[in-house]
């Protein structure tokens, strides 16, 4: 199976690979997928106290150039936008941007886990409620 | 002299044919293109003349007599061929077959098919190194046990059974002994008379010869063994496979038989240097292990896994460069990591970790040299990016997490 250029493009230069520091309360992560699974995603997001921007993000992946690409558009999609407009990313944008295989998708959905995961445990954190998240089929 | 691009490592998938094979075959598209089963003209006896030959060079290879060699289209074929009709001839005797868990698919799913049709099937565990248990291969012998299943050479970690003390026990019990030689004839001295195989699977293509021809070895004397057709017609072969033969694939089969005959002893050796040194530098990285018996295995096929990194991510890396197979579920169709890693018992992760390296004939240092230092390189650059790396490092202990299945 050929993968798109996109996806080469990020594995092969991924965007914001790293670590946040998760001890501070404006930092949200979410650890997502399955060793067993063959993908893990851990992806991080450190919000603006006072303007609720997502100023930085940051990722780490175990998992194939598909589930690598997905997250590395996902923090750059994430930089620069409120948590609240970082909910409404959907893994289908990520599909079409990256023209994933079907076979792929899966690692579209687990990104947009991700950034779920990572955007409640930053709301527990601050005293928010935590969302209800609507589990999409891997 | 420049390393040419891509590298093929590939070589247990499929091997590319020699040239000399290749000029073997050529008159008999065109010129020889005669049917070898007709008997009254000589486009027939030509053709039938370079069949004779062929099936002198392929039983040379592995000891046997020309007469108990039966062409087929490959391996999977015979497999069946063997598995199927061995099931239906000795009906009457027990309707009993042991296999083993790492066989290859066409073993497998066989077995799966004839259980349908009432046989008993029992696929033994392996231990952790890939052998099978002898002391269980025994007990698991039946009065209704027809047959020993068991493959030579594992095609997806090279692991090679100890095929001679199986024999022995298939002959101390009356059981007939089937082996898969797929990946090991004409890679390691295969002697169907010392090794006491009763029947055996292989094919041209895993050893430089050409696509769509193989072999079932059914064995004439002591015991004298009959299968039954699964292909029926004009009764070629002996009757037990009818179907015009391929005249070139088979003098293409025998020019590659007699070519590793002549060449394996030394091919092996330098393969087992080069596989070696492969493995050698690979395995210094921390977290990398090997899969399968060291000892006793193909001198061509390494299998290793890089743990907290996933193979198809992993293959991302080099594949442009480098062609080889990896173990992980996101190569394969059905999303499973490789079932004969789950039997060894390794864990889901080290399964999706896994790389497989078949080196070839055509192999050389150079592209050796080249696969160390970009595995190497993609391996480093992967951990730096996984999260399960980090946590390991931190010391987490990865089990002690609840992960979300899915």
């Amino acid at each position: 199976m050929a993968y798109s250029e996109k996806v080469i493009d990020h594995y092969s230069n991924p965007k914001n690979v790293g670590t946040l520091d998760k001890a501070k309360t404006n930092v949200g992560t979410g650890l997502v997928g399955a060793p067993e699974c063959g993908d893990v995603m851990r992806l991080q997001i450190e919000v603006d106290e006072v303007s609720g921007v997502i100023k930085d993000a940051k990722f780490k992946t175990f998992g194939c150039g598909s589930a690598i690409a997905s997250s590395s558009l996902a923090t750059e999609w994430l930089k620069g936008k409120t948590v609240d407009q970082a909910l409404a990313i959907d893994n289908m944008d990520i599909v079409e941007e990256l023209n994933l295989p079907p076979v792929k998708i899966h690692c579209s959905v687990l990104a947009e886990d991700a950034i779920k995961a990572a955007i409640n445990d930053y709301r527990v954190k601050n005293g928010l409620p935590e969302l209800e998240l609507e589990q999409k089929a891997h | 002299m420049e390393l040419k691009l891509p590298i093929y490592l590939d070589n247990n998938a499929t091997t590319p044919m020699d040239p000399r094979v290749l000029e073997a075959m050529l008159p008999y598209f065109v010129e020889k293109f005669g049917n070898a089963a007709s008997r009254n003209h000589s486009f027939g006896w030509v053709a039938e003349e370079a069949v004779d030959y062929a099936r002198e060079q392929v039983a040379k290879l592995i000891n046997a007599d020309p007469k108990e060699i039966i062409f087929t289209s490959g391996a999977t074929e015979s497999d069946n061929l063997a598995l199927k009709g061995v099931f239906e001839m000795y009906a009457s005797k027990g309707n009993h077959i042991i296999t083993c868990t790492t066989e290859h698919k066409a073993v497998l799913d066989t077995c799966k098919h004839l259980e349908k049709q009432g046989a008993q099937i029992t696929y033994l565990p392996v231990q952790a190194d890939g052998l099978v248990d002898l002391i269980e291969l025994e007990k698991a012998i039946t009065p209704q046990t027809i047959l020993i299943a068991i493959m030579y050479g594992n095609n997806e970690i090279g692991v090679i059974q100890p095929v001679k003390e199986i024999s022995a026990i298939a002959r101390k019990h009356g059981v007939l002994f089937f082996t898969d030689g797929t990946q090991a004839v004409g890679k390691v001295p295969v002697d169907v008379l010392a090794d006491g195989i009763d029947l055996m699977a292989f094919s041209a293509h895993k050893m430089y010869g050409p696509k769509g021809v193989g072999a079932l070895y059914v064995r004439r004397k002591n015991p004298r063994v009959k299968v039954t057709a699964q292909m029926d017609g004009g009764g070629h072969e002996r009757g037990m496979r009818s179907g015009t033969i391929n005249v070139p694939g088979i003098v293409g089969f025998g020019k590659a038989c007699e070519i590793c005959q002549h060449e394996m002893e030394a091919e092996a050796k330098r393969l087992s240097t080069l596989r070696d040194k492969l493995e050698n530098a690979l395995l210094q990285m921390e977290e990398s292990y090997l899969n399968g018996n060291k000892d006793h295995r193909l001198p061509h096929t390494a299998n290793i896994s890089f743990k907290y990194v996933e193979g198809e991510g992993l293959m991302m890396g080099f594949n442009k460069n480098i062609a080889l197979s990896s173990g992980s579920a996101c190569t394969s169709a059905s999303l499973e990591p490789s079932y004969v890693l789950k039997a060894l018992g390794l864990g889901d992760d080290l399964a999706h970790s896994s790389l497989r390296f078949g080196l070839g004939r055509f192999t050389t240092e150079e592209q050796v040299d080249f696969t160390i230092k970009a595995v190497t390189d993609t391996v480093n650059k992967l951990r730096e990016m996984s999260p399960l790396w980090e946590m390991h490092k931190e010391g987490i202990d990865l089990n002690s997490i609840e992960w979300a299945h899915h």
